[in-house]
């Protein structure tokens, strides 16, 4: 059973710079979460914190009844043996091949034999579809490929937290739609925590159980995945439909001649929800919500057209 | 206004406290277990591989220029028979440790600082810190006894190379004596002054390494981050040996009584 994450009032600045302030968020044991955002709003170091990469200026992140933090470095090494964590560029180490790359963890960790480590090694290399490319170094495949392999490494110490930086980025949609599914298939088998970074819009609104959108330096909104893809707020509707119109522009906010110049324009109406993606045997994850449930329970009407069946299989049509 | 001009002023300081901290850290990993024996061989061997033919190309002429120089003052003062004990003494004291030291930095400290920068910009530090493992102890321990073990080595190397320079420009161009320059050589130069090369050249190798891994590690900004860290690493080593040398000299004239010939 994964663990959650507890974040109480997290701001990180370097520099003058600020890149965000005052974030607080559970994240919920055993559920799937994705962090949206703009480019450039922090969510790569938002995660580096969440695993002690990055010191907070103020704020807490506990995991555990440990706060990640202000705890010793001692402790802090124990408390990453949790994680599986995927990194922006997979971050393979460049001078051992896949192979190597993906057994690391478990030759650092356990004290299995060559033998269990290759059948667990092939394995994860057989769920992320790297079967064959064993011996190649990282320096010698492709971008999509890198972050496979990482992914393998990534949860090859069975992790009870997954964080994903950003795991859709570089692969073509048929990859990306076959990770979508690994991931619900991994969370129904493990119950591992995810947090997933990602701008792929479809991957945001089908595979998780909460969405989160990081704004103009702050957390605009956390919650369960109806409550965003129903929302009115303007920033969370733009972002999650993908729209020009609203407050979000190219270098992050709009003037105000442009919002005035949009004020009397129409936004377009919401799309309908479409359905959660399944596990592949069909078996709801245990931290599953029915569809419609949170919307029927506060009393929101969701877009027409939502939760029909054939809207999962119409697939990114929706978004 | 003045607040950013003192941090300004300031910045160098906390620099070096932070170097100061790293090589503790450095310290602190080098009695941890378990010891990265295999990296440590590959790295010794790594550094050793792309030092020791520009060493020896360096000690030929830095043998040499001392044998000339040596030479010609020695013949003024009409002292020729000192000539091979004085350039023995120059090559083992002073060009030996330098020449080690401008290797070192140059040669061994960019490739480590050029390394774990670029490890660093590709995210591979964080990923082994992730993985529960400190790259202090896992990589950079190992480069930096490699590094000091090799330039024990090229130390040596330097003295053999230079004296054997000396000697032959000395008896081939200066028309010296092979038996004198041989048996003046320890009427000057003692068995400390080998000593304090070698403790010379541990100390320089543990610095050059000590400031490449700091500067490699800290990389950030890209490709062009992990140039600069280089190009700095280089230039900080530098400055930090010659310093070091002098002052070890300094100390070791005070410790060690000149020998009278
Ligand atoms: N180590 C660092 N030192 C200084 N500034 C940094 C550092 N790391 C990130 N930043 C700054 O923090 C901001 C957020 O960076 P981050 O990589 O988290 O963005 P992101 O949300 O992940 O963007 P993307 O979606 O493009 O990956 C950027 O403006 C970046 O310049
Ligand atoms: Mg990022």
């Amino acid at each position: 059973m994964g663990v959650d994450i507890k974040i109480e009032g997290l701001t990180k600045s370097f520099g003058k710079q600020l890149i965000w302030g005052d974030v607080s968020l559970t994240v919920p044991a055993g559920e799937i979460c994705v962090m949206l955002g703009p480019s450039g709003t922090g969510k790569s170091v938002l995660l580096k914190t969440l695993i002690g990469l990055l010191k907070p200026d103020r704020g807490s992140v506990v995991i555990e009844g440990v706060d990640i933090c202000s705890c010793a470095e001692k402790d802090l090494y124990e408390i990453r043996k949790l994680f599986g964590v995927l990194f922006q560029d997979g971050a393979m180490f460049g001078s051992m091949n896949l192979y190597d790359n993906v057994a690391f963890p478990l030759r650092e960790h356990t004290k299995k034999s060559e033998a269990d480590i290759r059948k667990v090694v092939m394995e994860k290399m057989d769920l992320v579809g790297l079967i064959g490319a064993e011996d190649k170094l990282p320096g010698e495949i492709s971008g999509g490929m890198r972050k496979r392999a990482g992914l393998a490494r990534a949860l090859v110490l069975d992790p009870e937290i997954v964080l994903f930086d950003e795991p859709d980025s570089g692969l073509d949609p048929v990859r990306t739609a076959f990770l979508n599914q690994l991931i619900v298939d991994l969370n129904a088998q493990i119950d591992a925590t995810f947090l997933i970074v990602t701008h792929d819009i479809n991957t945001a609104r089908t595979v998780p159980d909460n969405i989160g959108l990081l704004y103009h330096k702050h957390l605009a909104m956390f919650g369960p995945r109806e409550m965003l893809l129903s929302s009115e707020e303007p920033v969370v509707r733009q972002f999650l439909n993908a729209q020009r119109v609203g407050p979000i522009g190219m270098s992050e906010e709009k003037d105000a001649d442009q919002l005035a110049a949009e004020k009397d324009m129409d936004l377009p109406p919401l799309p309908p929800i479409a359905l959660q993606l399944d596990p592949s045997n069909g078996i709801p994850r245990r931290s599953q919500r029915p569809p419609g449930e949170w919307c029927r329970e506060n009393g929101v009407t969701p877009p027409p057209g939502s939760f029909l069946q054939d809207s999962v299989l119409a697939g990114g049509a929706g978004a | 206004m003045s607040s950013v001009s003192a941090a300004k002023v300031l910045a160098p300081v906390g620099t070096a406290g932070k170097l100061f901290a790293f090589g503790l850290d450095v310290c602190r990993g080098i009695f941890r277990r378990p010891f990265q024996l295999r990296e440590f061989i590959q790295q010794a061997w790594f550094i050793a591989s792309v030092t020791i033919v520009p060493t020896a190309l360096v000690a030929i002429p830095f043998g040499a220029v001392i044998a000339l120089q040596v030479g010609g003052l020695i013949t003024q003062f009409g002292a020729q028979s000192f000539t091979g004990s004085a350039s023995v003494l120059a090559v083992v004291r002073e060009a030996g440790p330098i020449a080690t030291a401008l290797l070192v930095a140059g040669a061994g400290g960019s490739a480590i600082a050029a390394d774990l920068g670029a490890r660093k910009i590709r995210e591979e530090l964080d990923a082994m810190m992730v993985l529960g493992i400190d790259p202090i102890q896992r990589l950079v321990v190992p480069r930096v006894l490699a590094c000091m073990l090799v330039s024990v080595f090229l130390n040596g190397l330097v003295s053999v190379v230079g004296v054997a320079g000396g000697y032959v420009f000395n008896v081939i161009l200066q028309h010296g004596t092979p038996g004198a320059y041989l048996a003046s050589f320890t009427a000057l130069a003692q068995m400390s002054d080998v000593w304090q090369g070698l403790i010379k050249a541990l100390i320089f190798g543990l610095i050059a390494a000590i400031v490449a891994s700091y500067k490699g590690m800290n990389a950030g900004g890209g490709p062009k981050g992990v140039g600069d860290a280089v190009n700095e690493s280089v230039v900080i080593t530098f400055m930090l040996l010659f310093i070091v040398n002098f002052v070890m000299t300094a100390i070791y004239f005070q410790l060690v009584p000149a020998k009278t010939g």
